[in-house]
């Protein structure tokens, strides 16, 4: 037997909820994710050790990497539980609208935002899949040998990213995903407050401003990495 | 005015419809949408053909009857009003327009534009309501209710029971719906005793009964004839998280 | 000057009737302020483990029917539903906008169930039952504690009270309300009770279903036939009671502020077999509705009467002035009820209003393209009290004008004209509540008691939600409490030839395949009850009518057009029906007008009237409620009269000057 918290899942709304929660631990890493990364501009040295410190994070209480695998797998969990609910919840709405062709749709207030939460949802999803493949294991877009492994001591980020970005259709997958990435956090940081029940008439516009700045920082913060190595505003040391 | 109407057509729910094309040559422009489809279908009755069957009753917008999709939009091009308060001179002459009954599973199509909203009152029987039998109540004023309150329940109570905010709504959600209820009933102190089981209870029938869920867009607000907010419906979630908490689990008969 | 009414003494009217009055009206004796307790006691009781035994109809699903059948199924009686709307939240109590009278003083301000008593005799122009006045007005607090109880959000003052308004010209403050939505929300409470019951399964709900037939088994009521609008089955249903609550007949008019599908039906087939018609010809006009436009025009609208607190009601002095409003100086402008009436002025009482605003319409001084309406005129409120204090008042009211009419009222004056609104008239039924067929209760606007022939703004809810909460559900097991339940199935003889009736009924409809459409039919119809059953009636006007209405009738048995089948939604199908009804109802309002050869209330002879033409009543002659029975020939109804007696309020002359 079930109880509480973890009957969410059996409604509709609480499915939502599951997907605001995790939707709240995703933005949290994606804001910190693109704060860490703007460490990049203050020079290798920084940037690496950057990497370094995420692997010696809670250190010496935490042993090496410790905490930061607890991170990815509660990144995991999250993406995971916010993709199922969200696709769950697209099939409660297909059903609930299907089979019925609406023929002269017009919408009177739907955001391109709000409409497009799903389609972007998926290509944020797969572009995660190709970020990691990309970035973390170097599997894709290097020429061989060019990718730094980082660990035992050697933590090259640096010039991974730059090699990285040099490559402009990668580049410019990354700028137009962070665009997409964008409209789904305008839609979805004011949605979460909504569907956890945090707004009201009285805090609408300052959750909506919040839902603007977080996506403007999180999107101008982002595409500023390729572009800065696209310009040559950074090098490869 | 006159005007070209292209009508869904649609025997019974075991039928398939279509969108049939009608003329409408007199029209003034001070009658009302639903004057305006009277009169087609006196022409139509005349000529040996069916009307065309829409629902309607009280055409002061407050019965909640009328329902229609006019050019894609709930209750037509105006906003805050029901089809039967919009009048012609909304339109131009010379305009296509297009009239389709509520799209959304769990509201069968009867005939034509009429369609089967039982699934409405299914949700309130689950427990849009406060179990005061007659005869039960203390004094009227035992129990005072602060103004913000009061006019805040009663914001979420104008709801009339249209379903054009499902029927507006891309995923078919009757959020707005069940929310204007548990808002109603949840901001008046009279509303406490129930008010986690009975969002509990509302939800999962609004499940059963095949709705889409919400993703807060807002099409159902921008739609609604009573202007409901979609803050009733953020009031909706918080009252089943915290009954989730609760542990409090659906009762539904 | 009018010539002073002189009082009347008990009982004068009964000397004179044609016919011996035998409709006994139950009421208990005793001092009034007691009767309904004493008669609360006296009456039998149901053991709550047999209730369920018994099976009890309620037709209808506004406040009477609703409150009646969720009560009925929280004391756990076997309960059927039935509304002709898709759900039991539609029916037509939900318009009312103003407010629901309760006597609960709250204000501190002289009022009281005497006063409300008091005032509901009075203002019925003592037509009404002073036992069942009083009545209401003692369960009217009862009322607001279980609507308040239920969940019904009333306007609340800032220290969490209630707040409450004066309404309609009564000197105390006792009108509770919700907005201008009083009436929705009251019908939700109502309706979210009967959900209760419905899911606790007390209750089986029957909607999209119409009734078409009343089912009598030895002289009682025992079923009903319906049909249901969906599939069009004609089906049977049996039960120990039946009740209707099926609200008013003002749709007789065709143009009306009831809803479209408002009708007669049961109530007439109620009629037919058997059950007393009360009052026919009492309807009530509203003075500030939004004028016709024009042939298309399918309803009218009704707009609140606390317009008319801020707005000065005028016409041209000159006929046919077809000036716009603001090119017609002060001097030409007749401010005629500010004229006529100088301590009332704007306020004077409905019916005043209504027919004054005939009256010079009459004269050809009418403004609008029709001719029918009066100017309602703000421009001297936004000068003193400023624009936005209009906008807070009636703002909603505003905003609804504009958008049927088209023109901005903040700029030039409203047009209104009056509309029927209300049907006093109904069922006859004793105190109980119960008609001259036993076993079958009518409650709400469908009965005819308790307004007289003039009701009371905020009065209408009040009578509903008395009649379903807390009348009925005792006058019902009083009468479950003598009989014993069952002992019959819809196999019976009688349920097989009503339903034949009805079958026969729609097949010879549907067969007809005519020249002219049900709404033609019912449209002249209206147009015939308007013109000589209207605003003001008179014997030739009546008689007029009276003539019409039979070979109108007849045209439509030979040549009314409905297409499709029976088997299906059919919504001209259903119409036609309602206007069959309808035609011979409208003769029985004429008959009804003709004999009462008095003016009181909504119901004005022309024959009758003061010398400066205000309505003059009959007491000697009049003071009894008509109860119509049917004979099997329209045209030839019995007339039985109910002799009413006032002990306590004694007839007086109402004078608005």
């Amino acid at each position: 037997m079930m109880t509480g918290v973890l009957t969410l899942h059996r409604t509709s709304v609480g499915k939502k909820v599951i997907m605001a929660l995790t939707g709240c631990i995703l933005v949290g890493f994606v804001v910190f994710h693109m704060y860490g990364n703007t460490k990049m501009f203050m020079g290798p040295d920084e940037f690496n050790k950057y990497a370094e410190g995420l692997r010696y994070l809670g250190s010496p209480v935490f042993g090496y990497e410790h905490l930061l695998w607890v991170a990815r797998l509660v990144l995991i969990a999250a993406v995971v539980l916010h993709v199922w609910s969200a696709s769950a919840l697209v099939t409660q709405s297909r059903k609930a609208t299907g089979g019925m062709k609406r023929y002269s749709e017009h919408k009177r207030h739907t955001s391109y935002a709000a409409y497009t939460m799903r389609y972007g949802g998926i290509l944020i999803f797969l572009f995660i899949i190709f970020h990691v493949l990309h970035l973390t294991f170097g599997v894709v877009g290097y020429a061989a040998g060019q990718f730094n492994h980082p660990g035992g001591g050697n933590y090259d980020i640096y010039n991974n990213v730059i090699y990285g970005f040099q490559n402009v259709p990668i580049s410019l997958f990354y700028i137009v995903t962070m665009v997409f990435l964008g409209f789904h956090l305008f839609h979805g940081v004011w949605s979460m407050f909504q569907t956890l029940g945090l707004n009201s008439a009285t805090y609408n516009t300052l959750l909506r401003g919040l839902a603007v700045v977080v996506c403007a920082v999180v999107v101008v913060g982002n595409i500023s990495f390729p572009v800065a190595v696209l310009t040559g505003v950074i090098q490869p040391v | 005015m006159k005007l070209t109407l292209k009508v869904w057509r649609q025997k019974n729910g075991s039928t398939p419809g279509e969108l049939k094309t009608y003329p409408a040559d007199h029209v003034s422009p001070d009658m009302s949408f639903l004057e305006m489809l009277d009169e087609v279908n006196q022409a139509l009755i005349m000529q040996g053909e069916d009307p065309i069957a829409f629902d309607h009753d009280c055409r002061e917008g407050i019965c909640g009857m009328c329902s229609l999709m006019i050019n894609g939009v709930a209750h037509g091009p105006k906003e805050a009003i029901t089809t039967c308060q919009l009048h012609m001179r909304s339109f131009k002459d010379g305009e296509t327009i297009t009239i389709e009954p509520w799209r959304a599973k769990p509201f069968p199509i009867i005939k034509d534009l009429v369609v089967d909203r039982e699934s409405f009152d299914r949700i309130i029987q689950a427990g849009g309501f406060i179990s005061a039998s007659t005869g039960s109540a203390p004094d009227g004023n035992a129990i005072p209710v602060a103004k913000p309150d009061a006019d805040k329940s009663m914001d979420a109570a104008a709801c009339i029971g249209c379903g054009a905010c499902a029927a507006a709504c891309p995923n078919g959600s009757a959020m707005l719906f069940t929310a204007a209820k548990v808002a109603h009933l949840g901001h008046l102190p009279q509303g406490q005793a129930e008010r986690h089981q009975r969002v509990v209870n509302m939800v999962a029938t609004q499940d059963a009964e095949g709705f889409g869920n919400c993703t807060n867009i807002g099409e159902c607000a921008a739609v609604c004839p009573k202007e409901i907010s979609l803050d009733t419906i953020a009031m909706l979630n918080r009252d089943l998280v915290i009954a989730a908490l609760k542990g409090i689990e659906p009762v539904v008969k | 000057m009018s010539k002073p009414k002189q009082e009347t003494k008990t009982r004068t009217g009964t000397r004179t009737m044609e016919f011996v009055a035998s409709l006994d009206s139950k009421q208990p004796s005793g001092p009034i302020e007691q009767r309904w307790d004493k008669h609360r006691f006296e009456m039998k009781l149901v053991n709550p483990a047999n209730r369920r035994r018994y099976t009890v109809i309620v037709v209808g699903s506004g406040l009477a029917g609703g409150a009646a059948a969720a009560t009925l199924g929280e004391q756990g009686y076997n309960v059927k539903c039935f509304c002709y709307q898709d759900s039991p939240r539609r029916a037509h109590s939900i318009a009312a906008q103003g407010g629901i009278n309760a006597a609960k003083n709250y204000r501190n301000d002289g009022d009281s169930i005497y006063r409300l008593f008091y005032d509901t005799v009075k203002g019925g122009d003592f037509r009404a039952r002073e036992s069942n006045v009083y009545r209401l007005a003692q369960v009217s607090v009862n009322i607001i504690d279980q609507c308040v109880a239920q969940g019904v959000p009333f306007a609340r003052e800032y220290g969490g009270y209630l707040d409450n308004r004066s309404f309609g010209g009564a000197q105390v403050s006792r009108t509770f309300y919700a907005r201008g939505q009083t009436g929705q929300q009251l019908l939700l409470g109502a309706y979210q009770a009967l959900e209760r019951q419905i899911a606790a399964g007390s209750v089986k709900m029957f909607s999209r279903t119409e009734m078409l037939d009343l089912v009598v088994v030895d002289g009682r009521a025992r079923g009903i036939i319906t049909r249901d609008m969906v599939t069009g089955k004609i089906e049977r249903h049996v039960a120990d009671a039946v009740v209707l609550a099926t609200g008013g007949y003002g749709n007789v008019f065709y143009l009306s502020t009831n809803a479209k599908g408002c009708n007669t039906t049961a109530i007439w087939r109620a009629h037919r077999k058997g059950a007393f018609f009360g009052n026919p010809c009492f309807t009530q006009i509203h003075p500030t509705c939004i004028p016709v436009t024009g042939d298309h025009q399918s309803k009218l609208t009704l707009m609140s009467e606390s317009l008319r607190n801020d707005g000065r009601i005028w016409v041209p002095k000159k006929k046919g002035d077809s000036r716009p409003a603001s090119q017609i100086p002060e001097g030409e402008r007749d401010y005629y009820l500010e004229e006529r009436y100088p301590s009332f002025g704007n306020l004077v009482p409905r019916d005043v209003a209504s027919r004054n605003a005939k009256h010079v319409c009459d004269q050809g001084r009418g403004v609008g393209s029709s001719g029918l309406g009066v100017y309602l005129d703000f421009a001297d409120s936004i000068k003193r009290l400023g624009k936005p204090k209009i906008v807070e008042r009636y703002g909603n009211l505003f905003d609804m004008y504009a958008q049927i009419t088209g023109e901005d009222p903040y700029e030039t004056p409203m047009r209104i004209y009056p509309a029927i609104h209300y049907t006093m008239g109904g069922l006859w039924v004793d105190y109980n509540l119960m008609s001259t067929i036993p076993g079958l209760f009518v409650a709400g606007e469908a009965n005819f008691s308790d307004h007289g022939a003039n009701r009371l703004g905020a009065s209408a809810l009040m009578q509903g939600l008395a009649d379903g909460y807390f009348v009925l559900p005792y006058t019902i097991a009083n009468f479950l409490a003598q009989i014993k339940p069952g002992g019959l199935d819809t196999s019976d003889a009688a349920f097989a030839q009503a339903e034949a009736e009805v079958a026969g009924r729609t097949q010879k409809l549907l067969k007809l395949k005519g020249e002219h459409t049900v709404d033609s039919f019912h449209r002249e119809l209206g147009k015939i009850m308007w013109d000589e059953c209207g605003m003001a009636r008179n014997e030739a006007g009546l008689r007029k009518a009276l003539k019409r209405i039979p070979e109108l009738r007849s045209e439509f048995w030979e040549n009314v057009r409905v297409p499709g089948e029976g088997g299906e939604l059919n919504q001209e199908l259903e119409k036609a029906g309602r206007v069959a009804d309808f035609l011979e109802l409208g003769e029985l309002m004429c008959m009804d007008a003709l004999t009462r050869a008095e003016s009181c209330g909504g119901h004005f002879r022309e024959e009758s009237q003061t010398e400066d033409g205000e309505a003059l009543r009959d007491d000697e002659n009049c003071a009894f409620v008509s109860a119509w029975a049917f004979t099997g020939n329209l045209s030839k109804p019995e007339l039985h009269k109910e002799p009413l007696e006032f002990e306590y309020v004694k007839p007086s002359q109402r004078s608005y000057k």
